[in-house]
């Protein structure tokens, strides 16, 4: 049997991990398009306060990026050391787009943004901006595999199950590659970075003009941040990833937890705004809803239903009974290879040899559960209901707060009212926000892909390895008492270099960087006599 | 779908993949490493460390994609091997990441604040994200030519039977001190190339040159090890190389002395060995002539050399197990599916000269060495 207790902490180690490393990453994302668009005004313009703007968000680029670095290493290794079953029962199909993604993503970022560093005199002005657009490229690029990697696994298509090797097999890359799903995660994740980046930038500019520092160079950052962060954070939002719900059982699911909808919605679905989801009674009290939304978000349709809870375990349930067929037939084809019998009812039932493995957590044959064990395992689809409910409503709460924001930054920078108080200290307040929604996202995505590894193919608790509880805890401290050192060290560099500020470096080294005709505003802490025009 | 190459040639040319992405991550990611070991020894004034960081400062980060690539393509091409080695050498594994964790932040942080003892600790920290992986990569490989405490069920299920401190037996220490001796050298022949003239360069020669005789011996010794010791293994029966990926179908048994069966099979393959030791002789030649192109070429050859000889040696085993010969991994039995393996060489062609021609021309940009005069009027550099 499998034991329980390395399941929970290789699944704790893992969120733990990934969670950090996904503080890092979509900043990284996001900066490096802020970068490329920053150095394309330097480039088109020539004026040098854009060569130090695009220099000082690059400095805190730098020291985000060494730990999104740092903290990937272990992400690329961990399937193998902790997940060693998932591996081998889908590494056909899931290493594949891992692969990719260092052939066409990791070299592209990690060869260039040594060169984006420290090839300033060493190019040209467009040579430069060419790195610069590498770096970004290759951020970009490796969200993209890594989400056809996850999308994958939350939507299994273009691979089936082979007898004689235990394990998925590719069958069309071409599905695996253009699974919607995958698009829709690919364009809300990459858009979320957007944000996060956007709101960074915002949020320290606005500091500096709270402090009255650095207001020329503030004030054009803001401008930046204000019109990135509003697309960005309307794609965020309207190409949500909810499109994929419709597709599977297990994406029904999810969509049924994180609106805690016990029973079928008919058409048109109404979505649940405020509710107290209950695990025990398995009802919503004190539920408001908005008629029709539900419907139009999830099923592009206002006549058709969307499935609850309740009906969705009803479905388990028949695909478990189904699957100890496919069980029992594999069973027989394992014992004898040539068995032609056992391969023809293995065809039947194929489908549904997941759901059988859902019965391994309680019983080590599934051939021998009993009808109660049957039930608990198709009880045992449905995710976590409250922490679903609960984070889709703050990440998207969020979201909608991140519009308003943006949109309210971008009146006032087109009105040159960038130095509006109350503003700036929102900006400055909401620089956690984005932060908190997006480790929600992750969250949201991969609790509500529980009990499956795979959705419909493997669960989770059958893909660890064979460890022991004491390795797990040996690195689950390991791993947190170095992340958590590095994490202070972080943010105390961070918060040091925004001190220094973005002429830091030309006082310390006596260096004229801005040597053309200097705009009066461009000097280091120099007052701007007139408003800052919005792009110059 | 009718494929253009067959099963067991695409299985043959992954093989060869494997080795050259390994043999990529040596030559490349392999002389940061060394520097990272050798900064404290080499570099005695904070000048002279930034100056001797800086010699890999902007090209380490792309260089250890070549590990990262590495067990991409592991997982993509022999998730076998992915699955039942990273579990398995579960906490020397996590031993390499966390000292190679500590790289990318020491390097970024190190001259980011004047103070002396911030500097030293990342000075360390870039010593043991030097050292520590060499080491554990070549106890690693050790451990790997003598077979790995592992068997699989029949859900092919793997289950590792050791320890850590299990992986140090007498030979895979010798590995592990090989691996960081030719590492060393490579290291030392870099700061040839890139460092300034000066103290530095004196005492890199100083350290290549030990680490050069080192790795002469330490090959013959594990050479010795090999045809004399109690480790090898040998496939009995038949070997169908088109089968399917199941690694329980195939009989294997120990037999010590097996890993030199391909050099009598296949004579030409002792072309890797004499690669091995050749090219670290020329290596130690260029130290001591001071003609540092003859070094660092060297250095290169010999390594490529080492690594070679150790796949051709165990060819087709990739990973087998010393407890369980039965559950060995090999070529034949624990790669993806024929599918898998076209399409990815699909993408691999197009990519990789992609990368190579963007790689050198990043390293000609930078081309030139580095200075300490350049640390007070560049505010790039690390």
């Amino acid at each position: 049997m499998i034991d329980l207790a390395v399941v929970d902490l290789s699944r704790l180690q893992f969120a733990l991990t990934a969670l950090y490393h996904f503080l890092f990453v979509p900043l990284t994302i996001g900066l490096s398009f802020m970068l490329v668009i920053m150095e394309s005004i330097y480039v088109m313009t020539r004026r040098p306060i854009w060569r130090s703007i695009t220099r000082f968000w690059g400095l805190l680029f730098g020291i985000n990026f060494a730990l999104g670095v740092a903290t990937g290493i272990t992400m690329e290794f961990q399937f193998g050391m902790n997940w060693s079953y998932f591996s081998h029962y889908v590494g056909d199909i899931f290493g594949a787009p891992l692969a990719i993604e260092g052939l066409m993503a990791f070299f592209l970022e990690a060869t260039f943004v040594g060169l984006m560093f420290f090839g300033w005199d060493k190019l040209s002005r467009v040579g430069h901006l060419f790195v610069t657009f590498m770096v970004a490229l290759g951020t970009n690029l490796s969200a993209l595999w890594i989400l056809i990697a996850n999308g994958w696994m939350q939507n299994p298509v273009g691979a089936t199950f082979n007898p004689d090797t235990m394990r998925m097999e590719v069958s069309d890359f071409m599905a695996v590659l253009f699974n919607p799903v995958a698009q829709a995660k690919f364009v809300h994740t990459v858009s979320a970075g957007y944000v996060i980046a956007a709101v960074f930038v915002l949020g320290i500019s606005a500091f500096y003009l709270l402090k009255g520092r650095h207001r020329g160079f503030a004030k054009r950052s803001m401008t930046v941040a204000a019109a990135f962060g509003l697309a960005a954070s309307l794609s965020v939002v309207v190409l949500g990833d909810e499109s994929g719900y419709a597709l599977t059982d297990n994406q029904k699911m999810k969509l049924a937890a994180l609106e805690a909808m016990w029973r079928t919605e008919p058409a048109p679905a109404g979505l649940t705004a405020f509710g107290i989801p209950s695990l025990e009674d398995r009802e919503t009290h004190y539920e408001v809803k908005i008629p029709y939304v539900l419907g139009l978000i999830s099923t592009r349709s206002i006549d058709k239903p969307v499935e609850g809870i309740l009906e969705l375990v009803a479905i388990a349930q028949t695909r478990i009974e189904s699957g100890v067929l496919a069980y029992d037939a594999l069973e027989r084809i394992k014992a004898d290879p040539t068995d032609v019998g056992a391969r023809g009812d293995f065809e039947l039932n194929r489908r549904d040899l997941g759901y059988s493995l859902l019965l391994k957590r309680y019983v080590a044959d599934p051939r021998d559960a009993t009808p109660d064990q049957v039930v608990l395992a198709a009880w045992s689809t449905v995710p976590n209901v409250p922490v679903m409910f609960w984070s889709f409503r703050i990440m998207a709460g969020i979201g909608f707060l991140m519009i308003g924001l943006f949109a309210t930054a971008f009146v006032l920078c087109t009105l040159r009212k960038h130095e509006t108080r109350w503003f700036l200290w929102l900006a400055v307040l909401a620089i956690p926000l984005p932060w908190i929604s997006t480790e929600l996202g992750w969250i949201l995505a991969e609790v509500g892909r529980q009990p499956w590894a795979v959705e419909g193919v493997l669960p989770t608790f059958l893909g660890a390895s064979s460890l022991s509880v004491p390795q797990l805890w040996a690195t689950i401290i390991g791993f947190t008492v170095l992340y958590g050192a590095l994490a202070v060290v972080e943010v105390g560099l961070i918060l040091k270099t925004i001190r220094k500020g973005p002429f830091a470096e030309i006082d310390l080294f006596g260096l004229d960087l801005a040597p053309a005709t200097p705009d009066p505003t461009d000097g280091p802490d120099r007052p701007a006599p007139t408003p800052a025009p919005t792009v110059a | 779908m009718e494929l253009p190459l067959d099963y067991a040639s695409l299985r043959l040319i992954w093989w060869g993949l494997l080795g050259v992405l390994l043999i990529a991550f040596a030559l490349t990611d392999g002389f940061d490493l060394g520097v990272g070991a050798l900064l404290p020894f080499v570099a005695k004034t904070d000048e002279e460390r930034r100056m001797v960081i800086n010699t890999v400062g902007a090209t380490w980060e792309g260089n250890q994609v070549w590990f990262i690539l590495g067990g991409g393509a592991i997982f993509a091409a022999w998730p076998f091997v992915y699955a039942v080695s990273f579990s398995g050498f579960y906490l020397a594994m996590f031993l390499v990441l966390s000292a190679l964790i500590l790289r990318p932040v020491a390097f970024k942080y190190r001259s980011k604040r004047p103070d002396r003892r911030w500097r030293a600790f990342w000075d360390w920290a870039l010593f043991v994200g030097g050292f520590v992986p060499a080491l554990v990569f070549g106890v690693a490989v050790g451990n790997v030519l003598l077979g790995a405490p592992f068997r699989l069920d029949t859900d092919l299920r793997s289950f590792y039977e050791g320890s850590l401190l299990g992986l140090f037996t007498p030979f895979s220490l010798l590995c592990g001190l090989l691996s960081v001796a030719m590492l060393v050298l490579h290291g030392a022949a870099w700061l040839g190339l890139k460092a300034e003239r000066g103290p530095v360069q004196a005492r890199a020669r100083v350290f290549g040159t030990i680490a050069g005789v080192a790795s002469l011996a330490l090959f013959v010794g594990g050479g010795l090890f090999v045809a004399f010791g109690d480790l090898g293994f040998r496939i009995v029966g038949l070997i169908d190389p088109s089968g399917m990926s199941n690694p329980l179908r195939t009989a294997v048994v120990a037999a010590p002395g097996a890993w030199l069966d391909n050099y009598t099979a296949a004579p030409w393959t002792i072309i890797a060995p004499v690669l091995g030791l050749l090219g670290t002789v020329v290596a130690l030649a260029g130290l001591w002539r001071r003609s540092e192109p003859l070094a660092f070429g060297g250095s290169s050859l010999g390594t490529v050399g080492i690594i070679s000889t150790v796949g051709l040696s165990m060819f087709p085993f990739i990973l087998p197990s010393s407890i369980d010969p039965a559950s060995s991994l090999t070529v034949w039995n624990a790669s993806s599916t024929h599918l898998t393996l076209f399409i990815m060489l699909g993408v691999t062609i197009v990519f990789l000269p992609l990368i190579l021609l963007y790689t050198a021309w990043v390293y000609r940009v930078l081309w030139g060495r580095s200075s300490s005069t350049a640390l007070k009027t560049n505010p790039d550099l690390y």
